[in-house]
Parts: C-alpha cells; sequence; structure tokens
C-alpha cells in the first residue's frame, strides 16, 4: 500500500467525471447537490452546536445542527424558504471540525447563503452593503489608486458616521489602512520572477546544498486580495523567507480567492473569481509549481471551499497542490535545523490560531516552530474565536455579537506577558488590533528575521 | 521530508492522550495527531475501570480485584493489575484536584441525568457531593428549558434504588431568558461570565439569581444537584458561590452528549499534554496510508484535501478508536483497520457479527486488533504486524466496554503501556 498508488487513482476518478468549465448549476437546484446523504449522517447529538461561538452568546441563533442538517432536511422536503438566521452564522467552521459523523457543513452554510441571498433575502441596504464587502477586492484596488486619499476618509469621523447611517458598518471599527505601493507593484518593480530566479539560485549556491537549476523548489505565490492591498510586508517576508532557502517563486494573476464572498452568500461573484485562479494557479501547478497561501482563509478556500463548490477543471489538482507557507516548510525543509541556534529580534507574542488554520489542522504550527528559536516567546491564547470572521464583524448589526464572542481572547490575549500579537489571518489580525491596541504580526515576518 | 518526532500517536481520545502522556514523561519527542479534537466531548467524563464482569455480573465493588478472573484475552489481563494502577496513577497525578475516586479501590456510585446509579473509579470532583452511597437529603434542580434532564423522574429512580437519603425536586427558570433550545454551552457560557440580571427589577449576577431562585425549594436538603452545565472556564467557583448562598454542597449531574464535563476533561488533558512539551495537530485529515520497510514503519501520511503529508517517527502509537471511533472499518465485505490493515478477527458470516452466541450482543464491539504482550498488533500467525507498531484503547478487540463499563480503563491502561514501550525504544 503505498502512497502514490492511492493518489493515482484518485485522479482517475477525477478525470472520469471531470466535464470541462460546465458549472454545478447550485442555484435554483439547491436541493439537487447531493447533501442530503451529509444530513441523513448526522445523529442529532448536538455536538457542533457545543462548538459554535455564536450560539454560545446570541440567544436568536439556532446554531448549527439546525443550520446545517436540519434545515437540510427541510428543505429538501419542498420549497422551504431559507431562515434568516442564516446570516448570523460567521462561516468560522468550528461545526464542521467538531462533527464526529463529517457533516460537510462548510457546504452547506456556503450552499444555504447562497440560496438565501440569491432567492429569499429582501433587497435593502444591508444586502447591498454585504456585496460591496464582499467584493472586498474591488473596493481595495480602487483605494490602492489613492490610498492615502482613501486612507483619510475611511478613517474621517463624518464618513464614518455616515457610513454607519446608510451602509450599517459599526463606526467603531479602524479601517484597515491601504499600502501606498501594492505587493503587485513592489514585486515588478523588484523584477518579477527573473530576480526571484537569480536570488534562490544565489541562496542555493550559498548553502551549497542544491543543483544550480532546481525543478523541486518553485512556489506560486497566492497572496489574496489583503496581503497585496493592506499588509504587503507579510507578503514581501514570504517572499524573503522563500528566497532564502533556495524557492523560485512566482505570483501568477488571480483574482480573490472567494472567502469574502462565500461569507456573505455571494456563491455567484466567487464562482467567477475562482475561475480565473483556477485556470492560473493551474497553469502553474502543470509547469510543475505548487501554490503557497500566507492567508488561512485563502488557502481554506482552495483547498476545501472550491472543490465542494464548484465543479472546474482542475479544481481538485488545485486543492491538492495548495498549502498554507508555513506549513509548506515544515514538509520540505527541516526547519528545526535552519533555525538551530537562530537568534530573532522580535517581541513576544501572543498567538491566537485563526478558525480557518484550525480547520486546517494547522493550529498550532507556529507556536512549535518558534518553541525552540531565542529572542521570541509565542504564547497560544488558546482556542477561542476571535469573532469577526472576515466581513462579519463589519457589519452594524453584528458588531456586538462580534466584539462578545471575541471577549474571551481579548482577555486571554492581555492575560499573556506579551504586548503583540501574532496570527495568519488578517481579518482576526484586526479584531485582535482593535480589541487590544497590540500590534500584530504573521509569523512568516518572525520566521524571516530567523532565517536571514 | 517529512514532519518528524521520536512517538508519532495516532488519535486524541484517552487512549491517544494517555500514550502520548506517558511517551513524553519517558522523556521522548512526542507529536499526537488526530481527525478530531473534540472525542472526549461527547463522553460523560467520569473514568470506569470496570463496572461489570463479562459475564454481566455486578455492579463490581473493586475492580481491580477482578483484574485476575478476566480471561488471558482481555486487554487488562495482558497488561496487568500493576499497569492498569500505574496508568490510573499518572491521570491522578495530572487531574490532581480536579478528579476524585483514587483514595479507595472500591468503585464508586454516581447518579447520571436519567437517575440511574453508574459504578465507576473515576469521577470529576464536581459531582462528588451527589454519590449515591451519601445519606445527606438531596435536592435535585433542573432547568425549565433545557432538555435532558428531568430532575422529578431522576429523584424517583434514586429514591426506587434505594439510596440512603430522602430525595426531591425542583423546577427553575434559569435566570436569563435563554431560547428554547440553547445549548449548553450558553448556559455554562452565562455562568462563567455571570452577567448582571435584572429579576423582579432587582440587579443581580447571574449566579446569584439562581441561587435565589433554586432556595426556596431546598428545604433539608444538605446537597443540591444541578445539570453539568456549571461553566467549563470557572466550575470550582461557580460551585463554591451556589453553595455558599444555598448553605448546601452543589454537585453536577453528568449529562448525555455533548457533555461539559467531558470538554472540561478534554481540555484539562490537552493543557497538560502541552506542558508536558506533546506537539498536538488536531483536525488536519484522517492518516491514510503509510510506508514500511521489511515490516518497519517509515512514515505515514495524512489526507489533507487530497494533498499527502508525511509524518516520521520511529515509533507508532494507534489509538484510533472502534468503529465509533472511525479506529476499525466494517461494511459488507468485512472487517478491517483502515489504515496499517492489521489482521481483525471475525466471523465471516455478516449475520454473525450482531447476534452469535459465541461473541455476546454484539459482536461488533469486541472486534478490534490482537495484540501481543507489548501490545504490538499481531496478524494471524501471531507474529507482531509491525516491528514499531503498537495499539492502545478500544482499536484492540476482545472486550466488551459498553456492557463491561470498562472504556476509559483500558483506553488509559494500554494507552500508557503503549507509550512507555514506545518511548523506551527511541
Ligand atoms: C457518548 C460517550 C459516552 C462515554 N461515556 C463514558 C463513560 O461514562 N465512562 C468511560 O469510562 N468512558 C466513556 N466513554 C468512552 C471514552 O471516552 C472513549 O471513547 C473510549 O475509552 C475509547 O477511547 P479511545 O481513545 O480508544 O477511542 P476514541 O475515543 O474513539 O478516539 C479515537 C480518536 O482517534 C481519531 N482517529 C480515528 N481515526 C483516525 C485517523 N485515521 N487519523 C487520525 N485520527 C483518527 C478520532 O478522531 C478520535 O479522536 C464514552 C464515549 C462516548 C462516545
Ligand atoms: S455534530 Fe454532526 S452528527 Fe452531531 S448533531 Fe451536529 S451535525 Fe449532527
Ligand atoms: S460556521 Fe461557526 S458560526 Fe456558523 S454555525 Fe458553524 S460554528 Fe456556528
Amino acid at each position: 500500500m503505498s502512497d502514490t498508488e492511492s493518489r493515482d487513482s484518485r485522479e482517475v476518478e477525477q478525470s472520469d467525471t471531470e466535464d470541462g468549465y460546465e458549472p454545478r448549476d447550485i442555484f435554483g437546484t439547491t436541493t439537487e447537490m447531493d447533501l442530503r446523504s451529509g444530513a441523513d449522517n448526522c445523529t442529532k447529538v448536538g455536538t457542533c452546536d457545543a462548538e459554535c461561538p455564536v450560539a454560545e452568546v446570541d440567544d436568536d441563533f439556532p446554531g448549527p445542527q439546525f443550520q446545517g442538517p436540519e434545515q437540510w432536511r427541510l428543505s429538501s422536503k419542498g420549497d422551504v424558504e431559507i431562515d434568516d438566521s442564516v446570516t448570523k452564522c460567521s462561516n468560522c467552521l468550528r461545526c464542521d471540525s467538531g462533527c464526529p459523523s463529517g457533516v460537510p457543513f462548510s457546504e452547506m452554510h456556503n450552499t444555504a447563503r447562497a440560496k438565501y441571498v440569491l432567492e429569499d433575502q429582501p433587497l435593502s441596504i444591508k444586502k447591498i452593503r454585504n456585496r460591496i464587502l464582499a467584493n472586498y477586492r474591488t473596493s481595495a484596488w480602487l483605494a490602492s489608486k489613492l490610498p492615502r486619499t482613501a486612507n483619510f476618509f475611511m478613517n474621517n469621523g463624518i464618513v464614518r458616521w455616515l457610513m454607519e447611517k446608510t451602509m450599517k458598518i459599526p463606526s467603531e471599527r479602524e479601517f484597515p489602512e491601504f499600502a501606498t505601493q501594492t505587493f503587485r507593484e513592489w514585486w515588478a518593480e523588484r523584477g518579477g520572477e527573473a530576480t526571484s530566479k537569480e536570488r534562490a539560485q544565489e541562496a542555493r549556491a550559498q548553502r551549497g546544498d542544491a543543483p544550480v537549476h532546481s525543478d523541486e523548489k518553485r512556489v506560486a505565490y497566492f497572496h489574496g486580495c489583503y496581503s497585496n492591498y493592506n499588509t504587503t510586508q507579510v507578503a514581501k517576508s514570504m517572499v524573503r523567507a522563500y528566497e532564502s532557502l533556495g524557492y523560485e517563486i512566482t505570483v501568477p494573476k488571480q483574482k480573490c480567492s472567494g472567502t469574502p464572498m462565500f461569507a456573505n452568500g455571494r456563491v455567484d461573484d466567487a464562482r467567477r473569481h475562482a475561475k480565473v485562479n483556477v485556470e492560473h494557479l493551474g497553469d502553474a501547478i502543470e509547469d510543475g509549481y505548487d501554490v503557497i497561501c500566507t492567508c488561512s482563509s485563502c488557502s481554506l478556500a482552495l483547498r476545501q471551499e472550491y472543490p465542494d463548490l464548484f465543479d472546474l477543471d482542475g479544481i481538485d489538482e488545485l486543492a491538492a497542490h495548495t498549502y498554507d507557507a508555513l506549513e509548506y516548510l515544515r514538509i520540505h525543509e527541516d526547519l528545526e535545523a535552519e533555525l538551530e541556534g537562530a537568534t530573532v529580534d522580535a517581541p513576544d507574542v501572543a498567538y491566537h490560531a485563526p478558525c480557518h488554520s484550525r480547520n486546517q489542522g494547522l493550529g498550532r504550527q507556529a507556536v512549535e516552530l518558534f518553541a525552540d528559536v531565542d529572542g521570541v516567546a509565542v504564547t497560544d491564547v488558546g482556542d477561542s474565536c476571535s469573532g469577526i470572521s472576515g466581513t462579519y464583524g463589519w457589519k452594524a448589526e453584528k458588531y456586538e455579537t462580534s466584539m462578545a464572542i471575541g471577549e474571551e481572547m481579548f482577555e486571554h490575549m492581555e492575560a499573556v506577558d506579551a504586548e503583540t500579537g501574532m496570527t495568519e489571518c488578517p481579518t482576526c489580525a484586526m479584531q485582535m488590533e482593535h480589541g487590544t491596541g497590540y500590534e500584530i504580526m504573521h509569523p512568516i515576518e518572525v520566521l524571516e528575521t530567523a532565517l536571514t | 521530508m517529512a514532519i518528524d518526532s521520536d512517538v508519532l500517536v495516532i488519535g486524541g481520545g484517552i487512549a491517544g492522550l494517555s500514550a502520548a502522556l506517558s511517551a513524553a514523561r519517558e522523556g521522548a519527542e512526542v507529536r499526537l495527531v488526530t481527525e478530531a479534537e473534540t472525542t472526549l466531548h461527547h463522553a460523560s467524563g467520569l473514568l470506569d475501570v470496570l463496572g461489570y464482569t463479562p459475564d454481566g455480573e455486578g455492579p463490581v465493588v473493586d475492580p481491580f480485584a477482578t483484574i485476575g478472573d478476566l480471561p488471558d484475552s482481555h486487554p487488562y489481563a495482558i497488561v496487568g493489575e500493576r499497569t492498569v494502577r500505574d496508568g490510573l496513577a499518572m491521570i491522578d497525578e495530572v487531574l490532581g484536584e480536579t478528579y476524585r475516586g483514587e483514595h479507595t479501590d472500591a468503585n464508586a456510585l454516581v447518579p447520571t441525568h436519567g437517575g440511574t446509579v453508574k459504578p465507576t473509579a473515576r469521577y470529576p470532583a464536581s459531582v462528588a457531593a451527589g454519590l449515591a452511597s451519601d445519606d445527606r437529603d438531596v435536592l435535585l434542580v433542573d432547568f425549565e428549558r433545557l432538555t435532558g434532564f428531568d430532575a422529578g423522574v431522576a429523584a424517583d429512580h434514586l429514591a426506587d434504588g434505594g439510596i440512603p437519603a430522602e430525595t426531591s425536586a425542583a423546577t427553575v427558570e434559569f435566570p436569563v431568558t435563554v431560547r428554547d433550545d440553547a445549548k449548553v454551552t450558553r448556559y455554562a457560557h452565562l455562568l462563567d461570565e455571570n452577567p448582571t440580571v435584572t429579576v423582579d427589577g432587582r440587579d443581580r449576577h447571574v449566579r446569584a439569581a439562581l441561587a435565589d431562585a433554586i432556595d426556596p425549594h431546598t428545604g433539608d436538603a444538605k446537597r443540591v444537584g444541578l445539570p453539568a452545565v456549571l461553566g467549563v472556564d470557572h466550575p470550582a467557583e461557580i460551585r463554591a458561590e451556589l453553595g455558599e448562598r444555598l448553605d448546601a454542597a452543589v454537585f453536577e449531574v453528568p449529562m448525555g452528549p455533548p457533555s461539559v464535563l467531558g470538554t472540561r476533561l478534554e481540555d484539562w488533558l490537552y493543557a497538560v499534554l502541552d506542558d508536558a512539551g506533546v506537539e498536538i495537530e488536531a483536525g488536519g485529515g484522517p492518516i491514510v496510508n503509510f510506508d514500511a520497510d521489511d515490516r518497519t514503519i517509515s512514515e505515514v501520511y495524512m489526507d489533507r484535501s487530497g494533498s499527502p503529508i508525511p509524518y516520521g517517527a520511529e515509533q507508532y502509537v494507534l489509538a484510533t478508536g472502534d468503529v465509533a471511533g472511525g479506529g476499525i472499518d466494517s461494511d459488507r465485505d468485512g472487517v478491517a483497520e483502515p489504515i496499517f490493515d492489521c489482521h481483525v478477527p471475525h466471523p465471516s458470516d455478516r449475520y454473525e457479527w450482531f447476534n452469535d452466541d459465541a461473541f455476546g450482543d454484539h459482536a461488533f464491539v469486541t472486534f478490534g486488533v490482537v495484540v501481543d504482550e507489548t501490545l504490538r498488533p499481531i496478524d494471524d500467525a501471531d507474529d507482531p504486524e509491525f516491528a514499531n507498531l503498537r495499539a492502545a484503547g478500544a482499536v484492540i478487540g476482545g472486550y466488551d466496554y459498553p456492557a463491561e463499563k470498562s472504556a476509559s480503563g483500558v483506553s488509559i491502561a494500554t494507552g500508557y503501556a503503549a507509550g512507555r514501550h514506545a518511548a523506551r525504544e527511541v
């Protein structure tokens, strides 16, 4: 029994069922999507309910067992409207990891939200606002053209008051700052792929451990919107860290991963973006690259939500070749040896594992990785949910719930002997900063300082 | 390259946790990988050693004295009484004040949510005042909207069972109006946070208001039992405050899944592993495959959304549970251990799995791997399947834990032993 054998058989199966770019029609025929068997798996014991951070604080929320299998059973019996409580679910997917019977929550929530938004939700300001939040990439692209102006207006008192009144965006929230140069601009200015190849080869020569040309050490970076427009330092750290280990990087054409769209029921928008991503990342995979992400919601989308929701050529290949940036190095490098004796000049940090990292089983890797590195102490603040879950905490009517969920995490962060936070998810980072006033780092930034 | 450690434990139930802890205590670098991190959320939080004999006699008074009478193939007989005691001692030590029962070899009788009494060896401190052997009068309280515990029915059952105390029951309104199907975690959260609520025009903290509601019903009762929802983070504090206000010993009645007592036990044990330096990777997908050289496992592979993630170790412990946990597969074609395909004896006729007398009522719960004296799974010729693989917990066959009430005891004893054997080989 070997690993390759089982993968091969999977690939054969996949190509048999491929039907090109024909979308699986998930709207209108929602009930035909084969989730019946998933709903029938449910033993009604309610473990999922005990995992849900919203049900713990919000008496109007019926909890995942209802939201998932229960509603599924109801809606497959007849033309039942999706309950509007679906909009209270934050898509943290703790129910998904918690269910012992493998009920496909991620798929159920996303499909139900989509059905709700497209068929049942009345048109309102909130709906329009949700569409704008879902299409963060478009707004961010606009803002990046005039970053200074955007930063000024976004957090200007009067503008924010108006936004709260008209768009229901809570004025308590700080808008993320837009970088004056996007990551892609920086990447292009730096010389793109050619420069990366040069630096990687230099590093390999210096390490004396790899041939000058390497087919192995090549990764395609999916940066997503946030590290492109806002936290560009995360993307740059990834580039330098990987190059120092001898990896050549390419940055394919890409669109939003779709995470904010799934969470707002805009599966239609997400699909359009997914198509572009699958195509361009797929080309890179064909050329021998693996795909890496620094944002945990992006990697979750590419690995799990895409194959769950869309039927696109190459989508399973993409899922199988996508990794979190730290995870990938842990598999392919002897990081322990690389970090041996390393001292970093970084503040001690209170680490929060984003729900979407936990969902991929990556909730502990950052703590483990830096445990033996001098100069930085990483303390895990436990498994509380940050409560922001992407665009969720950006809605005035969800603000209080979001802060109530986050309360436990804020307390735990403050109890730790550190004045800086660390996490992989950009929106968790926003919530952490908002609740504690700390500056928040990404593990790859610490890794970069340790390696270079 | 693979993600490396000395000992890799597969499975995060009580068996895997015990194995990882004992291996770490032997000085090994240990990693625990588990598909689900929430297994103990289901469990009652009680740690049974042996409640009934395999012949169905009981309740057993002294489980340790009974071990010598078990068939040779029983996991307790394989590891021996000494190891059962040592394993429990390890758990007693790490759970400290939060668990009780180590003062005696005799089983305690713990009343559960249906009013039945369960013989068990270790129980949370929070249920201690509820033991059926206690002769102080007892009041059981349930909440208007909380399902899963009917105090009246439970009190009657206990009285019928002849416990040496007067029993009474009351139903109170929980001071915060929660939704009708509110989850146990909602109650626990409110008691942990203890926010202010307005009851009859008065501002009271939730705990105080709850005590106010119970107080008129206490009568002569010296003990008050509540459903086990008294906090996840601050249970001792909540119990102490209620007890002081009611002037009675407050205890929790273990509930069905999902269980707050199980959740607390899990939180504590995972924290203990963390302190012991065990690397924990939960929720990333199942281990599905392996590479081996000449009956020595070199690597195992996790399936993470289709990407195979390699994990390497010198020694492996298989603690994946039985059919319910995912450690044993049973389908139309047969019964198998899905990762390493270890030998699992079972009758070839499917109908016999369920009601053949030779296998008892539910043959399928006794299905599992067969192990040698160092807990290595063996093949049908009695040779070890692999030189560096050991098994622990419900994945081992040959005993009927639901009938015997021996689940956690076997998991702890075999986990402890497997972890030690593995660590001593590295
Ligand atoms: C509802 C309920 C009530 C219980 N009440 C009691 C009680 O009152 N007293 C008592 O003593 N015991 C009780 N138990 C039993 C106890 O909690 C344990 O389930 C039992 O001892 C078996 O433990 P285990 O660790 O061997 O297996 P399990 O608890 O089944 O754990 C197996 C673990 O392995 C993981 N796993 C399986 N396959 C893979 C794979 N391929 N890759 C990675 N990970 C995998 C699973 O996710 C799981 O975490 C109860 C259990 C349940 C479910
Ligand atoms: S955890 Fe899974 S099986 Fe249990 S009630 Fe929720 S959906 Fe159903
Ligand atoms: S995704 Fe999160 S918020 Fe939504 S039902 Fe599941 S656990 Fe609750």
